[in-house]
């Protein structure tokens, strides 16, 4: 198994650990706001642990996908700023 | 509390929408009020309702106040805050087969010609209008001139307002009893000339002999999907769930909040006031939205919660003089319409009150029809 | 009817959560021949302290228990979200699709979350909780060369510091906002428990760049787009720290939400738990942080004996008793030690966000209405996180009781929930 994985950040071939979870590998790739909230203000991850709610991004087409619970896969399709 | 030393003309018992709306037409009447409530401003029934704004056709009186309190709200749209969240959305009525779209075609005669716009939309135009929706259908009646709110902000926009006219809220004051001129609060008479019993599902426990019976429903709304849902959508058998009281139906109706989030109801039962979830009703209420509106089924639900109509016989709430006591008037019962129908209640009572003329017949909501019925058939 | 029904599982114990708590609470009933399900909303077992994504980066008491785990017999459903529960039943939602799970017992050990207090500048990309940092780090976050601040309070500041450090960070400073001399009193009291001094002592040694300074809080962040700046203060002086990460937290809160669904008695924020683990309600035992933060050695005894009570031989538990309440004597230390101070409850400003996930400000809310009004009003706490960031700080900053826990206890598809009713109904013989 590669120890390196590509999945697709708002467009843009990201390489990033296979192992990551969601939010670590977005961190990685210099996403810095995973969400806009509802004023439009830049969010990222609070509590890394599925609390908080704000790392929510959309995940090949589902919206509110908390990426700190969710590892990375191949070909992964992610939109930030929601 | 100001004015403790004058004691007002109206006690309003209820600070529910209805009592709010009531509050704010006596105080612009002139009349100084004093509105109670046991917790604060809307925070029952009104809390847990959808917030339409609709014109109902279950019977020609349900028209008559539904149309016309429709008619207020769109003429208080304008001055409205934010925290009202009025969203002019309209609502599709929804026919599944031809024998339903006939259904909606007679809907529509009967909307027109009492002044109501409508427009049939056939399969197609339904489908445009609303992509979520289940395909085929046969189309639906679209009433463009209702909407929703948000029934809390409305509630206490509507208190504000009657307090800016110089009514006086008072929270945290629970009701023990009505009688006559006046009402008990903590073991202490308050007179009041006028006393308005606007405490919903709640009002027979103050006047005694109103057929006010609690209607349970459940709600969920979901996660923000902005666009998923664009009208208040309504099933044509919702008014058949509505109408009959049988001990338990859902129908589907949804509505889009200004949060762009999906609000899922709605399901009757008669159980007293038990507010746990029944998770059979919940289970089939929701069965029906993802019927209707597959895309629903990977929605993700935030809140579920329960609420308690205030449930007339008749379908029909209970607006005017209580002639079983002196100086006590009815604002209640209004099943599941009462956000519609808060506005044209008020206006109503109002009217009745200083001697002005209303704007539509207020006999087929005298509150004693009720006791005439029950003699009648006792 | 629901046109398909839903998967379900029958199971002699079935244990909510896979930390410490879960994890021996599952091997010690599994290993005694019980059918043992384990639900688990993470993607591997192991909790918020055993978080990893390979076992060799563990210690090795914690691989030990993940080994007896996996040998077990206990079946482990991770990324499984429980959202209703109904007597010895739960809902969950695992895989996108529900889940049905019957038991005769169930073990609450759905763990703590850290307290956040609000203040100027927390909302910004790159504030982070304490624990939220540890666990981004253990899940892939890059931190070398990255300035970081770690502020707070609790043991797991330094913990956080040393890893955060370990990683390549350059940790400029650890504010522990508990005054020095009770930080002097805690630490000397470690004493009594070796586990924690060799910890502490290994936390301590991992971060010698940095400056751990007691008696020092964070009172704003600053940053357009992400932080940029941290400013401190003792109580008397103020100073500011460039960074670009701050991690601060307060602490951990006991995870009550499920408890409360299921009617367990709560007191002081805490599942009530008599001597064997047992809450109020037949049925349901509840171990770990639930009932009282406490670590995870407490976590592990508490586990065991649960999973003795579950399975009707209490008398198997009685040799853990004395080990619990130990940890029950040091849980109360640590909470008197780094109880947040007083000046905390003025950071927040008119215009500090409190619902972070409906955007509340503080200045909208007043503090005689109490959680269901400021509802109502304001939309606080009416998000995803189902008010639990907000919940807990109102809860600090006014003393207001949290809102009474709904149907679902965690948000879940209208899809999962059209299955709710199969809580309260048998499961079909499948012959």
């Amino acid at each position: 198994m590669s120890d390196v994985v590509e999945i697709h950040v708002n467009g843009r071939a990201v390489r990033v650990p296979a192992s990551a979870s969601l939010a670590a590998a977005l961190l990685a790739a210099g996403e810095s706001a995973f969400r806009r909230s509802v004023t439009g203000a830049p969010r990222a991850p609070l509590c890394g642990m599925g609390i908080c709610y704000e790392c929510r991004v959309t995940v090949n087409g589902v919206a509110h996908v908390r990426a700190c619970l969710e590892t990375v896969a191949p070909g992964m399709d992610v939109v930030t700023g929601g | 509390m100001s004015g403790v030393a004058v004691p007002p003309d109206a006690v309003v018992v209820g600070a529910g929408i209805v009592g709010a709306a009531c509050a704010l037409e006596l105080a612009r009447a002139g009349l100084r009020v004093l509105v109670l409530d046991a917790g604060d401003v809307g925070g029952g029934t009104t809390a847990a309702g959808m917030g339409h704004l609709v014109v109902m056709d279950d019977s020609e009186e349900q028209f008559a106040l539904t149309a016309y309190s429709v008619r207020l709200w769109r003429e208080l749209a304008p001055s409205l805050p934010p925290e009202c969240e009025f969203d002019p959305c309209g609502t599709l009525w929804i026919a599944a087969d031809a024998a339903q779209l006939e259904a909606v075609r007679r809907k529509h005669e009967a909307y027109t010609a009492r002044g109501v716009a409508a427009e049939v939309l056939d399969g197609a135009a339904l489908a445009a209008c609303e992509p979520a929706l289940r395909a085929p259908l046969a189309g639906a009646l679209l009433v463009p001139g209702d909407a929703v709110l948000y029934p809390p902000g409305a509630a206490r926009h509507l208190l504000a307002e009657a307090c800016r006219a110089g009514a006086v809220f008072r929270g945290g004051s629970r009701v023990d009893a009505i009688r006559p001129g006046a009402v008990v609060v903590g073991g202490r008479a308050l007179p009041a000339g006028i006393v308005v019993n606007a405490a919903g599902a709640a009002a027979p426990e103050l006047t005694p002999g109103l057929p006010i019976v609690p209607r349970k429903g459940h709600l969920a709304i979901t996660d923000r999907y902005p666009g998923l849902c664009r009208h208040q959508i309504v099933e044509l058998g919702y008014l058949q769930s509505a109408h009959e009281m049988t001990a338990e139906s859902v129908a589907f109706n949804v509505q889009p909040r200004r949060t762009g989030q999906v609000l899922i109801g709605s399901s009757r039962e008669l159980v007293g006031w038990d507010p746990a979830t029944n998770r059979a009703v919940l289970g089939r209420m929701l069965e029906r939205a993802v019927h209707f509106m597959p895309a629903l089924a990977a929605a993700s639900v935030i809140r579920v919660w329960t609420g308690f109509r205030p449930a007339t016989p008749d379908k029909l709430p209970l607006i005017g003089p209580w002639e079983e006591m002196e100086g006590v008037w009815v604002a209640a019962g209004h099943e599941g319409l009462g956000i519609t129908t808060s506005l044209g209640t008020a206006r109503l009572l109002a009217d009745l009150i200083t001697g002005r003329t209303p704007a539509i017949d207020p006999a087929p909501y005298a509150p004693m029809r009720v006791l005439s019925a029950a003699r009648r058939h006792g | 009817m629901a046109e398909t029904a839903p998967r379900r599982v029958t199971a002699d114990v079935a244990i909510v959560g896979a930390g410490p708590a879960g994890i021996a609470a599952a091997v010690r009933a599994a290993e005694s021949g019980a059918r043992v399900v384990v639900l688990d909303e993470a993607p591997r077992p192991g909790g918020q302290i055993w978080r990893h994504t390979t076992r060799g980066t563990l210690p090795r008491g914690a691989r030990r228990w993940l080994e007896r785990l996996d040998a077990s017999g206990a079946q482990v459903l991770s990324g499984a979200s429980v959202v209703d529960a109904d007597g010895p039943r739960l809902l969950a939602q695992w895989r996108g699709e529900p889940l049905v799970v019957s038991a005769e017992r169930i073990i609450l050990a759905t763990g703590a979350r850290e307290l956040f207090l609000p203040f100027p500048g927390w909302t910004l990309p790159g504030v982070v909780g304490v624990g939220g940092a540890q666990a981004l780090l253990k899940a892939g976050m890059p931190v070398a060369g990255r300035r970081v601040v770690v502020a707070g309070s609790g043991p797991l500041l330094l913990a956080v510091a040393a890893a955060l450090a370990g990683a390549g960070a350059h940790v400029a400073v650890v504010a522990e906002q508990a005054p020095a001399a009770a930080v002097r009193r805690f630490a000397a009291g470690l004493w009594r428990r070796p586990a924690k001094l060799w910890q502490a002592a290994r936390y301590r040694a991992g971060v010698p760049r940095a400056r751990h300074r007691p008696g020092v809080w964070v009172t704003r962040a600053d940053g357009d787009t992400t932080v940029r700046e941290v400013t401190l203060t003792d109580g008397r002086r103020t100073w500011t720290v460039p960074c670009d990460l701050l991690a601060v937290g307060y602490g951990l809160v006991p995870a009550t939400e499920l408890p409360r669904l299921l009617g367990c008695r709560i007191e002081r924020g805490r599942v009530h738990v008599d001597e064997y683990q047992r809450t109020s309600e037949p049925a349901i035992l509840c171990a770990g942080e639930p009932t009282g933060i406490a670590g995870a050695h407490a976590a592990l005894v508490q586990g065991q004996i649960a999973a003795c009570a579950a399975l009707d031989r209490p008398a198997e538990a009685t040799s853990l008793l004395a080990a619990r309440d130990a940890w029950r004597r040091f849980a109360a230390r640590l909470e008197a030690t780094f109880a947040p101070r007083d000046e905390l409850r003025t950071l927040a400003d008119a215009d500090t966000v409190v619902c972070r996930c409906e955007d509340v400000t503080l200045g909208r809310i007043d503090a005689s209405w109490g959680s269901r009004a400021a509802k109502r009003y304001t939309r606080a706490g009416m998000g995803p996180c189902q008010g639990r960031i907000c919940g807990a700080a109102l809860q600090y900053l006014f003393d207001w009781t949290p809102d009474r826990v709904r149907v679902p206890v965690a948000p879940a598809t209208v899809g999962t929930l059209v299955h709710a009713a199969a809580l309260n109904t048998e499961p079909q013989d499948p012959s």
